[in-house]
């Protein structure tokens, strides 16, 4: 399997503070890969280095190089814009635009210069269908997107990523305000969605990294401690943290 | 330290199973003392206790299933679960296998012995000496005395041939002892086949160790 993103001695600082430490690994294209760790060991400070979301917020710095297919997308002259549509993200809690539900699938679309309305209605339908929302949403789609249920809303933003056909799709702990079978469905949709993305995903719930992930990682202080295959990471870990970690001796 | 309780548990649990060890390599020593000793009342009880072994294994397991599904183990914990499930397993036959041996006593019943125990009584002694070690070496995670268990389970085997092929000699030589002489031969196969539980308990140190399921030593028999 090809390696979509590989990561050169990535360091990355809120001012002075050094939040990520000479990480070094490749995440291979169309898997997901899960990233594990302790609250504020980076995990999350990682994700948004994969689209440069840091860049929002003055006073932040990256060292390294973060390869996406080979480009540095660390360059100072690099288009944002262009990278957040080729790198989606998917947030904790779920972020629909108070709009309905066609519309904030279309909205991203626009930003992209999509003005062709039947274009546009055949995007959006097939973002719903690629994220498993369309059956429950087609007759709703001038619904306001708020009056969806929790999961609902989630898959509408896994939707929303979608519809600009990224090429990696970032999830920060995704079903983390999900009920059960709403987690169920949208690891289903993962496993779907893997088929045609990249994923990585920062979970505190090891029993999904387990379930969804081929590949690991586990971070420490801002440091990878061990990047594997999760089925080593899980039954077999060879770094004694990480086996702490995940066996549950510290947190 | 997290998850106090929870490793408190884990720990019970490998406890537990080092008792049930203990309880099935007794009905080994007492089964062969009954035998050796023609003791049918001890015999007896052998078998009649044997139910005390399967309640164990199936509490321990039961144990190990309700952490699996509350606590979700990971890794080294995973695996020791995952081990113990299928050490119990060896040990309740290991149980069955003496009781097997009671049973044999009791079939002979007050009948002289075809001939003086000598190489079954050293057949089983090796046997719960590689049990001892091997449940030693699961308590010290040790798994390269594990390995070098596996491999001693060739002296059983070698043992078990003697004995096969003496009392198959005895038999050509006087017919009318064959009933009593296969009686023997089938206690030495049950001390065989607890030497073979031995080495699949010894895998399953190794694999709660280093993660890697391999097969150590594939028994003659």
């Amino acid at each position: 399997m090809s390696e979509k993103i590989v990561i050169k001695n990535l360091s990355f600082f809120y001012g002075k503070k050094q939040a990520l430490k000479n990480v070094v690994f490749a995440v291979k294209a169309k898997e997901i890969t899960a990233l594990i760790g302790p609250s504020g060991c980076g995990k999350t400070t990682f994700l948004r280095c994969l689209n440069r979301m840091h860049d929002l917020y003055p006073g932040n710095r990256y060292e390294g190089e973060i390869l996406l297919d080979g480009k540095n997308i660390l360059d100072k002259g690099l288009d944002l814009i262009g990278l957040r549509s080729k790198v989606g993200m998917v947030f904790q809690k779920p972020t629909p635009f108070p709009m309905t539900v066609f519309e904030n699938i279309a909205f991203g679309l626009k930003l992209n210069g999509i003005t062709n309305r039947g274009e546009m209605i055949g995007r959006v339908e097939k973002a719903l269908k690629d994220s498993a929302l369309w059956d429950e949403t087609k007759d709703r789609l001038f619904e306001p997107a708020l009056s969806l249920s929790g999961g609902q809303q989630q898959r509408l933003c896994i939707a929303r990523a979608v519809a600009v056909e990224p090429e990696v799709i970032l999830m920060d702990e995704p079903c983390s305000a999900l009920d059960p079978v709403a987690t169920a469905k949208i690891e289903d949709l993962m496993m779907e969605l893997k088929k045609n993305y990249t994923v990585i995903i920062v979970t505190h719930n090891m029993q999904q990294a387990a379930r969804v992930s081929g590949t690991a990682g586990f971070f420490m202080l801002g440091e990878v401690i061990e990047f594997d295959s999760t089925h080593k990471i899980f039954t077999a870990p060879a770094n004694k943290l990480t086996e702490d970690y995940v066996t549950g001796r510290f947190g | 330290m997290t998850r106090e309780a929870y490793h408190k548990s884990l720990k019970d649990l490998q406890n537990e199973v080092l008792h049930l060890s203990e309880m099935a390599g007794a009905a080994l020593k007492d089964s062969m003392g009954a035998l050796k000793n023609r003791d049918l009342p001890l015999s007896k009880r052998i078998v009649e206790d044997d139910v005390k072994v399967n309640k164990k294994r199936f509490e321990i397991e039961e144990k190990c299933v309700m952490l699996i599904a509350t606590q979700q183990p990971m890794a080294g914990d995973l695996r020791i679960l995952a081990s113990i499930i299928n050490i119990v397993s060896d040990l309740e036959r290991i149980g069955d296998h003496a009781e097997g041996i009671a049973k044999i006593s009791l079939s002979i019943g007050t009948e002289p012995l075809v001939k003086p125990l000598i190489d079954l009584p050293a057949m089983a002694e090796k046997a719960l000496s590689m049990l001892e070690r091997c449940m030693q070496a699961f308590t010290h995670k040790d798994a390269g005395a594990a390995k070098k268990i596996c491999n001693e389970d060739d002296e059983v085997d070698a043992l078990y041939d003697r004995i096969y092929g003496e009392l198959i000699m005895l038999m050509v030589e006087n017919p009318r002892i064959i009933k009593d002489a296969t009686y023997l031969i089938w206690a030495a196969h049950n001390i065989e086949r607890i030497a073979d539980r031995v080495t699949n308990i010894a895998e399953r140190v190794v694999y709660t160790v280093t993660g890697k399921m391999e097969e150590m030593n594939v028994s003659k028999y």
